[in-house]
């Protein structure tokens, strides 16, 4: 038999389309062709190029119609709603930092690194590092606890549970994300907190040496039950970004890793997960946002404590994040300058949740070559 | 290193519908068998039996036996898992691991089956396989790069490579270059002339003149008629089969008189 390109080529003209035909094709007289070769020959197979419709012929230049326009129209539209997203966070900015500015200017302290906060006097004295610290802190415990278990949801419902399973514990997952956060709050620390505080106890007598469960005598109202609730609150936007890219893994990918000789976890690791990451760290990221902005579960759960107090490296701690401050104290936005002190808070929240979010971007481009 | 297949009586389902029926061929080790018929047929579905992959298919059952150098595959005490990592699969379309790089894709399989192997072992087995896959030379620079980077045909070949590093025994491949352009494909049926001599291989082509090339033996696979499971007509010396089949069904379909 002879083995020229040429030969290939033909026998690849003659190759009918994939999965396109139906069962029964055999039944079908435009078979007949599609299957003429025979070894060796090279006969020339037909061309299927009259079925294929010329788009726009004759009309080249010529068509102005309706859908054109509704294609301007529509990117009209769209272009001008992301505009507008823009305008309105540059306004949101322009607005922060018009008020905030005059408030910084005015205080004694180092408005970054202070740890007192006083803004009431001629003389402010305030400092967000306390307010930081304490957001940045309650939300890594609610990531820390709800990430893996967001995943292993996901996984569950994705990969491992049949439908009939599966869709039950997907709704009522949902559902979490139905529930107010007042409900939140009340239920934290009117139910949770005596729950688990012996937990709380145990780690503080055992590992109490490491500051980060060192005991501060406060009962219940700690930066961990906060973050525990916190945690349940981000569960479901987690979990339901996480089942939805789990589930789009592509079928080639799953198969590739069985064909392998993978276990079902292993299965997992090679196709699923790394599919699934960009989507899981944005998933994440949207919950690390809700976290860093919850206000008013965490309002009535934190204890509040003194200044000097409110500064440690403990999660048995209470103390306030930048919401539940300002939550706290909007009874006394009386005057511009002791608006402005909270709204430089705020100010510095919505620029963390700004950086958040652009490191989870830069986490998810770092390896888009590899998407 | 290469098996001999034999499959008994096999009945193979998707849920309650009977895809193929009563299929028997035996497959000797270090030979080339294509599966050429109609699609729809069950060629596809027959072939991922052989490595159990049909089973990964939600409510996809197998009646039968399957025997592996004389050990059935769908015995109890089987774990499909070795089972395979005995057997490789390339399929229609190419599927590196599109998060991997071009090494860490040839090495997938390797590291599943020891963990704990030896870098310098690893680089050892890679280069082999891609030279066995006839790709060294045109990506042995760019190793790290990802697989899902190169050409169709490079990443089809990718796959092969992948499939072989972990030394199967028997290697499938459903319609290995339909997606490919001739020069592509010229090049895997020449990998597959040089991995008969260490491989059992099974190729399902719709290109009969592809069959022609490749193999040594030809089975053909055809539909009872509408609604009904698709079944073996005949399985032959490929010689035979395009000059002179024993079965009128397996004349008509690769002379184009079909129905
Ligand atoms: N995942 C599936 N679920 C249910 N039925 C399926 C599935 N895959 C294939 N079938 C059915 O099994 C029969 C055989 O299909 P199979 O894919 O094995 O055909 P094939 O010979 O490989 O066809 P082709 O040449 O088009 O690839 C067909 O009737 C098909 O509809
Ligand atoms: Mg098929």
């Amino acid at each position: 038999m002879d083995r020229t390109p040429s030969d290939t080529g033909t026998a690849r003209l003659a190759d009918p389309p994939e999965r396109s035909r139906p069962a029964a094709a055999g039944s079908q007289p435009a078979d007949r062709h599609a299957h003429a070769p025979v070894i060796g020959s090279s006969q020339p197979a037909a061309i299927p190029s009259d079925d294929e419709p010329v788009f726009g012929a004759g009309t080249l230049g010529g068509r102005v119609g309706p859908a054109r326009f509704a294609d301007r129209v529509l990117a009209g539209l769209s272009s001008g709603a992301g505009a507008f997203l823009v305008l309105l966070i540059g306004l949101v900015t322009v607005f922060l930092v018009i008020r905030a500015l005059p408030a910084i200017t005015a205080d004694k302290s180092n408005f970054l690194t202070a740890r007192t906060w006083d803004v009431g006097g001629d003389t402010p004295d305030f400092g967000v590092l306390p307010l930081l610290w304490v957001t940045v802190l309650i939300s890594l415990v609610a990531m820390v606890l709800a990430v893996p278990v967001a995943i292993g949801i996901a996984l569950f419902i994705s990969q491992y549970a049949p439908a009939r399973v599966a869709r039950p514990v997907a709704y009522v997952i949902d559902l979490l994300a139905a529930i107010p956060s007042i409900i939140y709050g009340v239920w934290g620390i009117a139910v949770l907190a005596p729950k688990i505080q012996p937990v709380a106890d145990w780690l503080s007598r055992h590992a109490g040496w490491i500051p980060l469960f060192k005991d501060y005598n406060v009962k219940g109202g700690t930066i961990f039950t906060g973050g525990v609730v916190l945690a349940v609150m981000i569960l479901p936007i987690i979990t339901a970004i996480g089942r939805d890219v789990f589930e789009r893994t592509p079928r080639a990918n799953i198969e590739a890793a069985w064909a392998l000789g993978a276990t079902h976890w292993e299965v997992i690791r090679l196709a699923v997960l790394p599919y699934g990451r960009p989507g899981l760290v944005s998933g994440a990221m949207l919950g690390l946002g809700r976290a860093l902005g919850e206000t008013i579960a965490i309002t009535l759960i934190l204890s509040k404590v003194s200044n000097a107090g409110a500064f440690s490296f403990s999660i048995f701690n209470g103390g306030e994040t930048f919401a539940s401050k300002i939550a706290n104290n909007a009874a006394e936005f009386n005057s511009p300058a002791q608006t402005g002190a909270y709204i430089a808070a705020g100010l510095v929240l919505f620029v963390l949740t700004f950086a958040v979010n652009a490191a989870a971007r830069w986490v998810v481009n770092r390896r888009k070559e590899f998407a | 290193m290469a098996k001999r297949i034999d499959a008994r009586n096999l009945n193979i389902y998707y849920g309650k519908f009977l895809a193929v029926a009563d299929v028997d061929f035996t497959i000797a080790p270090r030979s080339v068998t294509a599966f050429i018929g109609p699609s729809g047929c069950g060629k596809s579905t027959v072939l991922r039996t052989i490595n159990r992959m049909h089973e990964v298919i939600a409510g996809a059952t197998v009646q039968g036996e399957l025997l592996l150098d004389g050990e059935d595959i769908y015995g109890a005490d089987v774990d499909p898992v070795n089972v395979r990592r005995t057997i490789g699969m390339v399929f229609q379309r190419p599927n590196p691991f599109p998060t991997m790089s071009i090494y860490d894709n040839v090495a997938a399989g390797l590291k599943l089956q020891s963990s704990r192997m030896k870098r310098s072992d690893l680089d050892v087995v890679v280069e082999k396989s891609l030279r066995a896959a006839n790709l060294w030379d045109e990506v042995k620079d760019r190793l790290a790069k990802p697989g899902a980077g190169l050409s169709g045909g490079q990443q089809q070949r990718l796959c092969i490579a992948r499939a072989i590093a972990v030394e199967p025994q028997v290697l499938l491949m459903d319609e290995p270059c339909s997606a490919l352009d001739p020069i592509s494909t010229l090049a895997i049926e020449d990998l597959i002339q040089s991995l008969k001599q260490k491989y059992t291989i099974v190729i399902v082509t719709h290109n009969m003149q592809q069959a022609a090339r490749v193999s040594e033996r030809t089975a053909f696979f055809n539909l009872a008629g509408v609604g009904k499971p698709g079944q073996l007509v005949e399985i032959d010396e490929t010689q035979k089969i395009f000059s002179n089949p024993t079965e009128k069904a397996t004349e008509d379909y690769i002379s184009g008189r079909f129905g």
